[in-house]
């Protein structure tokens, strides 16, 4: 599975100014790689996951999985393949208040009706949290929460992972173990693409792309489509 | 973690909004459901009452209104005495446009001490009657017989058992249907019956106020008229042909109650419209502003895989179990409620009550249930789209 995006354009309104998040963006990703997208706040970073991701719909351009462009499907089938594909580690607080540490990240599992506590178990421990799953948000710092967010996205092992400044909040020993947990995806197959101002994460990219004004001004380690790699099923 | 368990999750840990949303469904319920089973009752005891009485005319002596009000006695059963010659149903029975006629003959002691309780005894003709046997609910066989007696619902007394008049044992044959009027309270008994209870309360030195004897007197005559007969005409003919008498059409009592029943139901029915709506309008407000501070939370549920449908149904369960909950509560509250004091009402209202059976009180209860649960469900539909339909996005971006 090779992710693309083309053309992909995204303008919105704010107030009475004509704002281009995205302007003409070309993206490739693969399975299997760690991609870092980094660029000052306002560059188009968050809006090209989101797009990416199947969350925000393009003015212009398609987003393809394989040859299929997911923006073509019904929000129904689209949802189900976020659930089953596709893990997001949101920028911000993302912990769901009403429920626990240990409900929170078996929800996403629980949305595609499979049980998958033990594996839980073993996401708490991989994010340091295990001490913490049954209490709730209000209970976690800054740090755990992001945590959190961590281990929910991973909780049905998705074949693209799509980390908005996954390292915010967190100290730098829960920093590295955060990054190294990432790069672990990919090494077990998956895409995944952070987005960071973090320059410790550009240690563990495979290909770097700098974003600015909307648009993709530089790419480190570009390669062409047919060299990726399978994303894992 | 089941998928099923997350809307009880979210009220659980919203103590505040679940029970503000609650307490919302709860009024919308009491005040339908209260509002309803009060307008019921008191049109079932306006028609309960029409339909006991079933003649179209009432003749009683001249000037009997002057001692006592009609409707004490048929509303309230305040115990009336007044009396005309017995040769009247003669008469009457000669005028054009009559199809049936009963009389009635009222026994009224000058105490309370006479029996096991206050009541009014009625002595009726068994063979002319047609206003007292079609509500027999426990039937007799055969014909009453002396000392035996018919009791009205609202007398304790059971069919079989005996109730003690001026010292004589009388046996209860038969029990009527509720009336939720003051003929509830009354026992009818033969004129034979009544000739000896008089002569037994001479025995016990029991002053009654009916001093004649059923064999000369009777105090009221039931009239049917034929179909088609014009019963105002009726009742004019009956006026003025028969000197010592008044003919009342029993739609006449009735106007007055009617009157006020139906003062008294449109203010109830007004109550019944006005605070359900503002409690709908309260809730549907209540729930635009919850999913305004909920779009971050339904954002992040969209990144994990839900769709706009399950984001929609997520939001309308919630608010069916809030609605549902308060709904039910409100019914139980309100039967609990009013149910117990019918009786006060009546005595208040002094119209005549008569609440629905527990089967028609029930299917009301779950219609108000059903009402309650469409109420919450529309009034959350705005809030399930508006947050189905938000640009996931967007507040992913700006965090709000």
């Amino acid at each position: 599975m090779l992710i693309s995006a083309k053309s992909i354009g995204i303008c919105y309104r704010k107030k009475d100014r004509r704002i281009k998040a995205l302007d003409g963006v070309e993206i490739s990703l693969c399975g299997g790689e760690l991609t870092v997208i980094t660029g000052r706040s306002g560059s188009g970073k968050t809006t090209l996951i989101n797009v990416l991701a199947g969350l925000l719909a393009p003015n212009e351009g398609q987003v393809y999985y394989d040859d299929t462009s997911i923006y073509n499907a019904g929000d129904k089938q689209l949802s189900s393949f976020r659930n089953k594909n596709i893990g997001y580690i949101p920028q911000g607080q993302s912990a769901l208040a009403n429920l626990t540490v240990m409900q929170n990240i078996l929800l996403p599992a629980a949305l595609a009706k499979e049980n998958k506590q033990e594996f839980a178990e073993y996401l708490l421990g991989a994010v340091g949290l295990e001490k913490l799953k049954n209490a709730y948000p209000e209970e976690l710092s800054g740090g755990e929460l992001r945590r959190l967010a961590a281990a929910r996205a991973l909780i049905n092992s998705p074949s693209v992972i799509f980390a908005d400044e996954p390292t915010n909040d967190l100290d730098d020993d829960n920093a590295s173990m955060m990054l190294k947990l990432l790069k672990a995806q990919s090494k077990r197959g998956a895409a995944v693409i952070i987005v960071t101002h973090d320059s410790t994460a550009l240690d563990f990219a495979d290909r770097i792309f700098h974003m600015s004004d909307g648009r993709i001004i530089t790419k480190e380690n570009e390669h062409e489509n047919t060299l990726c790699r399978p994303l894992v099923s | 973690m089941k998928l099923r368990d997350l809307p009880a999750a979210d009220l659980c840990r919203k103590p505040i909004r679940t029970a503000v949303l609650t307490v919302i469904a709860v009024v919308l319920s009491a005040a339908a459901f209260g509002g309803q089973l009060i307008v019921i009752s008191l049109q079932r005891g306006l028609d309960s009452l029409e339909q006991r009485l079933g003649a179209d005319i009432i003749v009683l002596p001249e000037g009997a209104e002057n001692k006592v009000d009609l409707k004490n006695i048929l509303l309230q059963g305040t115990p009336g005495y007044f009396y005309m010659d017995k040769s009247i149903t003669d008469r009457l029975a000669e005028i054009d446009g009559i199809e049936k006629l009963s009389a009635q003959y009222f026994l009224v002691s000058a105490n309370a001490e006479c029996c096991t309780v206050q009541v009014q005894i009625i002595g009726f003709d068994e063979d002319s009657d047609f206003t007292v046997k079609p509500w027999l609910k426990e039937a007799y066989d055969g014909r009453l017989n002396t000392n035996e007696i018919i009791v009205g619902a609202g007398l304790s007394t059971r069919v079989g058992h005996t109730l003690k008049l001026y010292g004589v044992e009388c046996k209860a044959v038969g029990k009527l249907e509720k009336t939720g009027t003051g003929l509830d309270t009354a026992i009818y008994a033969s004129d034979e019956t009544v000739r000896g209870l008089i002569k037994a309360s001479a025995k016990q030195g029991i002053a009654v106020l009916s001093k004649q004897s059923p064999e000369d007197v009777v105090s009221s005559v039931y009239i049917k008229a034929k179909d088609g007969a014009d019963i105002d005409m009726l009742a004019a003919k009956i006026n003025t042909e028969i000197d010592g008498t008044q003919a009342v059409r029993t739609r006449s009592v009735m106007t007055e109650t009617a009157d006020r029943l139906n003062v008294i139901s449109k203010s109830i029915t007004t109550l019944t419209v006005a605070v359900p709506v503002l409690a709908a309008v309260i809730m549907f407000a209540a729930f635009y502003l919850i999913s305004n501070e909920r779009k971050r939370e339904f954002a992040v549920l969209r990144t994990i895989g839900f769709s706009r449908s399950g984001l929609s149904r997520l939001v309308l369960t919630e608010a069916l179990i809030t609605a549902g909950a308060g709904g039910i509560a409100g019914v139980i509250l309100t039967a609990a409620a009013v149910l117990p004091f019918v009786g006060v009402i009546e005595q208040k209202t002094a119209l005549p009550v008569l609440a629905p059976k527990v089967s028609e009180t029930a299917a009301y209860g779950a219609a108000v249930v059903v009402i309650v649960l469409l109420t919450g469900s529309l009034s959350a539909a705005l809030s399930a789209y508006k947050l189905s339909h938000i640009d996931t996005g967007k507040i992913l971006r700006e965090g709000c």
